[in-house]
């Protein structure tokens, strides 16, 4: 079974249908794409699978339990989290506090224990922060756990997202555009982690742009144009596949497919 | 011993002033901290005020007892309005609590058991300075505690970014509530001390003005510690004891320091972040070292 099944899922904005009969299967363990053109579609999608809008039509199941109706932060709870193609990061918190925020729903003390700081509050709290620690020095950011988050460049910036997401110990990780804006060393480093989280068990689902960092990275990929799929299956494939090479090509975007 | 018994005679009314006046802006600090720009607070202290005050000169209840009285109304009265009222953001939610406070105004206004546009008189004189002093120790206490937990980070998070916090598994409805009505307990407590030690409360003590009066207090003062509130309400409190002949024109001196904070110093007064980044420069420059 899948970790997470769109079936037949529609989406338009008032007169625009934005996604249409959209089914993706993404499996657990595996790095799986989605990739597309500018405004075919993609974020649309994760932000569906979010519960931040609704489908017009279709449905979304996580590990076989139907998603319709589960409020966002529900959805969280259940084991999914993201990143956003535009960064959207707690600018005036720390490193440590924006990743802590990521344990909320873990931390489960009462508001006595809060008010008496009770062991039990401070062993929660410093567990919290220890595993918070952890995902900053994971993604090098350790250095800098006491700054505001404003403080950090674009490609720090977006490693402070990922840490947070895994914060709140996600089983799928859906990343908008996780190396946008980032320099050829910064991308390989992430891509190792990437693997990394995969190889640790967790699904990754993941928006990308540029196809060489898709082919090299993923062991499925699915392909988004105009609101349609038009091809989904290993990276080989979709390489040589007419109608991907014309979507590109259509678009000019040839450069990018080899 | 005499100097201070003289000082006391003379200024305790404008010390407890101040101590009540900084409940108040920690009450909307707190409702500020998750993002609500509300104007409800005044109104909640006059629910608070009237509630303590009707418990202690009608049924006689002791003093604690109508304390906690004049927390819990307020409290019950921000979950029934909080819910529809909450939904709404900024602006609109500003208008929606001035509204509030309005109709509270008017309610207490032309009800029987408030005594209407005469207020309540004779209310005994229970508050003592160190009502004052333990209650904001244990207010402060609470939300420096609050500061540091899962809670006080969501209503942060909140604040910055709603949908971030939301995809961080954060109930961002149930969070709104809790911060809007832990805020109407704290502005209720201030109304009940207030009430008990003016001897007398009518109901133009809690309505727009007094409302704009908070929010001019936490401002100014700044909302990133705790520390600006306490210190905006204690400015406030003793400007015009000195600057009487101002009284008359008290909404447009708030109006302009509002405009003033807002423009030139958004963080206001008391701003941890900017008083570190100065002490890293001066230190910087002192010692040559990075
Ligand atoms: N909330 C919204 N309201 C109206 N139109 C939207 C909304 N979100 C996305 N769209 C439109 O849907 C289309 C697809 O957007 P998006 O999913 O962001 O594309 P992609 O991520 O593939 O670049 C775009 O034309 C965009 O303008
Ligand atoms: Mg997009």
């Amino acid at each position: 079974m899948s970790l997470l099944s769109i079936r037949g899922i529609g989406k338009h904005f008032g007169g625009l249908q934005v996604l249409e009969d959209v089914n993706i299967e993404v499996p657990g363990g595996a790095i799986f794409a989605l990739i597309g053109p500018n405004g075919a579609g993609k974020t649309t999608v994760f932000n569906l699978v979010t519960g931040l809008i609704k489908p017009s039509s279709g449905s979304i199941a996580f590990e076989g339990r139907d998603l319709a109706g589960v409020p966002p932060h529900q959805i969280t709870r259940l084991g999914i989290a993201r990143t956003f193609q535009n960064i959207r990061i707690f600018p005036d918190m720390t490193l440590l506090e924006n990743v802590m925020v990521g344990r909320h729903h873990l931390l489960n003390y009462g508001g006595l224990a809060l008010l008496f700081a009770t062991p039990a509050f401070r062993e929660a709290e410093r567990r919290s922060r220890e595993r918070a620690l952890e995902l900053l020095s994971w993604v090098k950011l350790d250095h800098k756990a006491d700054a505001t988050a404003d403080n950090l460049s674009y490609g720090e910036q977006r490693k402070l997202e990922f840490a947070r997401a895994l914060a709140t110990e996600p089983k799928l990780l859906l990343l908008d555009e996780p190396v946008a804006g980032m320099n050829p060393s910064e991308k390989a480093v992430l891509m190792e982690e990437i693997r990394n989280i995969r190889d640790r068990g967790y699904g990754v689902f993941l928006i990308e742009h540029d196809m060489r960092f898709v082919m090299n990275l993923c062991d499925r990929v699915a392909v988004l144009n105009f609101g349609r799929i038009i091809a989904e299956g290993p990276p080989d494939e979709i390489r040589t596949h007419p109608d991907v090479i014309e979507a590109y090509l259509g678009r000019g975007d040839e450069a990018e497919v080899s | 011993m005499a100097a201070f018994a003289d000082f006391w005679a003379t200024y305790s009314t404008l010390v407890y002033s101040v101590g009540i006046h900084a409940l108040l802006a920690l009450s909307l600090w707190l409702t500020l901290s998750c993002g609500l720009l509300s104007l409800a607070n005044a109104a909640f202290m006059g629910i608070g005020a009237y509630t303590a005050a009707l418990l202690t000169l009608n049924l006689h209840w002791p003093f604690p007892a109508a304390l906690l009285g004049g927390a819990v109304a307020p409290a019950v009265v921000a979950l029934i309005i909080g819910a529809p009222t909450l939904r709404l953001s900024g602006v609109y939610l500003a208008m929606a609590t001035l509204a509030f406070g309005e109709v509270t105004r008017i309610l207490i206004l032309n009800l029987q058991i408030t005594g209407g546009p005469e207020g309540l008189n004779g209310i005994p004189l229970l508050t003592t300075g160190w009502h004052i002093v333990v209650i904001l120790a244990v207010a402060g206490y609470g939300l420096a505690r609050i500061r540091r937990s899962r809670l006080g980070r969501a209503f942060e998070a909140i604040r910055e970014d709603e949908v971030a916090a939301r995809l961080m598994g954060i109930n961002v409805e149930s969070h709104k509530l809790a911060a809007f009505t832990l805020g109407a307990v704290l502005a209720g407590v201030a109304g009940a001390l207030n009430a008990h030690f003016t001897f007398f409360i009518s109901p133009r003590e809690y309505g727009f003005e007094n409302a704009v009066d908070i929010l001019t207090m936490t401002i100014l003062g700044g909302t990133t510690s705790l520390i600006g509130p306490v210190l905006g309400a204690t400015i406030l409190t003793l400007l015009p004891e000195l600057m009487r002949f101002l009284h008359a024109y008290r909404l447009a001196v708030n109006g302009l320091i509002l405009v003033v904070v807002v423009l030139f110093l958004p963080t206001g007064l008391w701003d941890a972040r900017r008083f570190r980044q100065l002490l890293k420069n001066r230190r910087a420059r002192k010692g040559g070292q990075p």
